[in-house]
């Protein structure tokens, strides 16, 4: 069973996550976007770790919905909202639960991929973060190690495609051949989960 | 990098420090990032908010004054503000009467514009939303995030501006915003690429002798490339973009604007050539406006936005404005 404790580990190893990686998310969206995934990211990541140790939640449900809306109020452009929707959607999904499991763990985070793709009007193969969200919930069932592989397999999968949604999309053809910055921190936010549960 | 800046964590609240000092007509928070024109709210009127990513100077901030901005929020580089900021501007200039939100259509500004309407309406605020995208670079279809907002921003917060300062209400204020918009297209062009200050390198690589036709106002790269043109050969080319897209059949409000690295000496020779295309189009000019005011940090490259006007629509854009960077007939 998955406590409090846990999700808070993975909001702060997601932190720690970002952290490290946010130069080569920057990189990534200075081919196709504006350069600013990464530092973007970090911001809200940061706010979110300083917020989960001064106001402890208690559920699992309130360190998503507290962590969802903390990344609305500090990240801006369109990844604040869309991943601050993707943990309020799954937190709320959560009830108010003191422990849950894997299942429902996996049907939280449908409700909040759910979510995203209404506010962002995406769909699968749009070169966006739900190419690497969509296939990680679906492999979620099959435990933490498969959902990580789905989704950097996703992460990848975007490079050839050419961008429907957001600033890359007015790239038009010249979107295909780079990774999709979105869909890499998504792959980051997943894998955080995995480290989270092997306590790392 | 050679940026005339502290650290780029501190780029934002520097500037609107600056702006403070410089401006006090302005109320200027710094640490909830919004700009207020001091005598707000003003009873009877509706007020005009926007706002988008910072590196757009005088956009939007310099825009904030009578006959136009109510209130600005400027966001990280290039990055939409949050809603927490947008709701607060909302709250500080609403009289009553309302408050219409320019947004440009960028997918950030509006998820962050629409999750601020909603907090705005559940504090009583009445909201309505003009949305610009004018960029004819972008192809617009069912599946892309549709056309860019970039220079037909400055149209339509100094028209709805300066309706809203006629004491017009909120339904009219964003029916003449929207007029504004749906009657304006723009096409840029791109001489280098931008350096944001998180980056600290080009957020493209552009050789020298090669320019990037059809860029928007954010350092991504545009929709070709091509090797460089004279300033005749640009205008025609970007002009032409634009009436491709419009056949003006009034007069036109002429929008020659500087990506933030021209200097003007380079942009009045752009916009003789302009006006030249215009007269060999038949296009009639109205009013012109050279300068940097949809600006790309450090971009070279200029856009031009044409906005057709009706004797109403001109009206209110010779209207009185007094902002930090658009003042007339006050």
């Amino acid at each position: 069973m998955l406590d409090a404790d846990f999700f808070r580990r993975w909001m702060t190893v997601a932190a720690a996550s970002v952290d490290r990686e946010a130069e080569r998310l920057t990189a990534l969206d200075s081919a196709i976007g504006d350069a600013d995934h990464g530092s973007n990211l970090q911001r809200g990541f940061t706010a979110v770790r300083a917020t989960l140790e001064k106001e402890s939640p208690e559920t699992p449900g309130q360190v998503l919905t507290l962590a969802g809306r903390q990344l609305i109020s500090t990240v801006g452009g369109a990844s604040g909202p869309l991943y601050g929707t993707l943990l309020r959607r799954a937190g709320k999904a959560l009830g108010d639960a003191a422990e849950v499991d894997e299942a429902q763990l996996a049907e939280a985070l449908r409700a909040g991929v759910d979510g995203v793709m209404a506010l962002g009007g995406a769909a699968p193969g749009d070169k966006t973060m739900i190419d690497a969200l969509a296939p990680a919930v679906d492999a979620l069932p099959d435990g933490f190690a498969a959902a990580r592989a789905a989704a950097e397999e996703g992460a990848v999968a975007t490079t050839p495609l050419q961008a429907r949604k957001g600033r890359a999309s007015y790239l038009g053809e010249r979107s295909i051949g780079h990774q999709d910055p979105g869909a890499t921190s998504s792959a980051l936010l997943i894998a955080a989960l995995q480290e989270a549960a092997s306590g790392a | 990098m050679r940026m005339l800046i502290n650290v780029p964590e501190t780029v934002v609240a520097d500037a609107l420090r600056g702006i403070a000092a410089a401006h006090p007509e302005l109320t200027v928070d710094v640490e909830n990032r919004v700009i207020v024109r001091r005598d707000a709210p003003v009873a009877g009127q509706v007020a005009l908010v926007s706002g988008g990513g910072s590196g757009h100077e005088p956009l939007h901030g310099g825009f904030v004054g009578p006959g136009m901005l109510s209130a600005a929020c400027p966001g990280e580089v290039f990055t939409s503000p949050v809603p927490d900021q947008m709701a607060r501007a909302a709250a500080a200039v609403d009289s009553g009467a309302g408050v219409l939100f320019v947004v440009k259509n960028y997918t950030g500004d509006v998820l962050n514009f629409d999750m601020a309407a909603e907090l705005a309406e559940d504090e009583g605020i009445q909201v309505a939303k003009v949305l610009v995208n004018d960029d004819v670079a972008v192809t617009d279809s069912l599946y892309t995030a549709g056309r860019r907002g970039t220079g037909a921003t400055l149209f339509v917060e100094k028209i709805a501006g300066a309706a809203a300062a006629e004491g017009q209400p909120l339904e009219r204020v964003e029916s003449v915003g929207r007029q504004v918009n749906e009657n304006s297209r723009s096409f840029g062009v791109a001489l280098s690429a931008v350096t944001t200050p998180a980056k600290g390198s080009p957020t493209f690589d552009l050789p020298a002798g090669e320019l990037e036709l059809g860029i928007g106002i954010h350092g991504e790269p545009g929709r070709e490339r091509r090797a460089m043109m004279t300033s005749r050969e640009i205008a025609d080319f970007a002009v032409h973009a634009v009436l491709d897209d419009m056949t003006p059949r009034n007069p036109v409000l002429v929008l020659v604007n500087g990506m933030g690295a021209t200097p003007l000496l380079e942009l009045y020779g752009f916009n003789a050539e302009v006006q030249r295309v215009l007269g060999e189009r038949g296009v009639a000019v109205a009013r012109t406006l050279v300068g940097n005011y949809v600006t790309s940090l450090d971009m070279a490259g200029a856009s031009v936005t044409l906005c057709q006007v009706d004797e109403e629509l001109l009206r209110l854009w010779d209207a009185p404005v007094s902002t930090p960077a658009l003042r007339w007939g006050m």
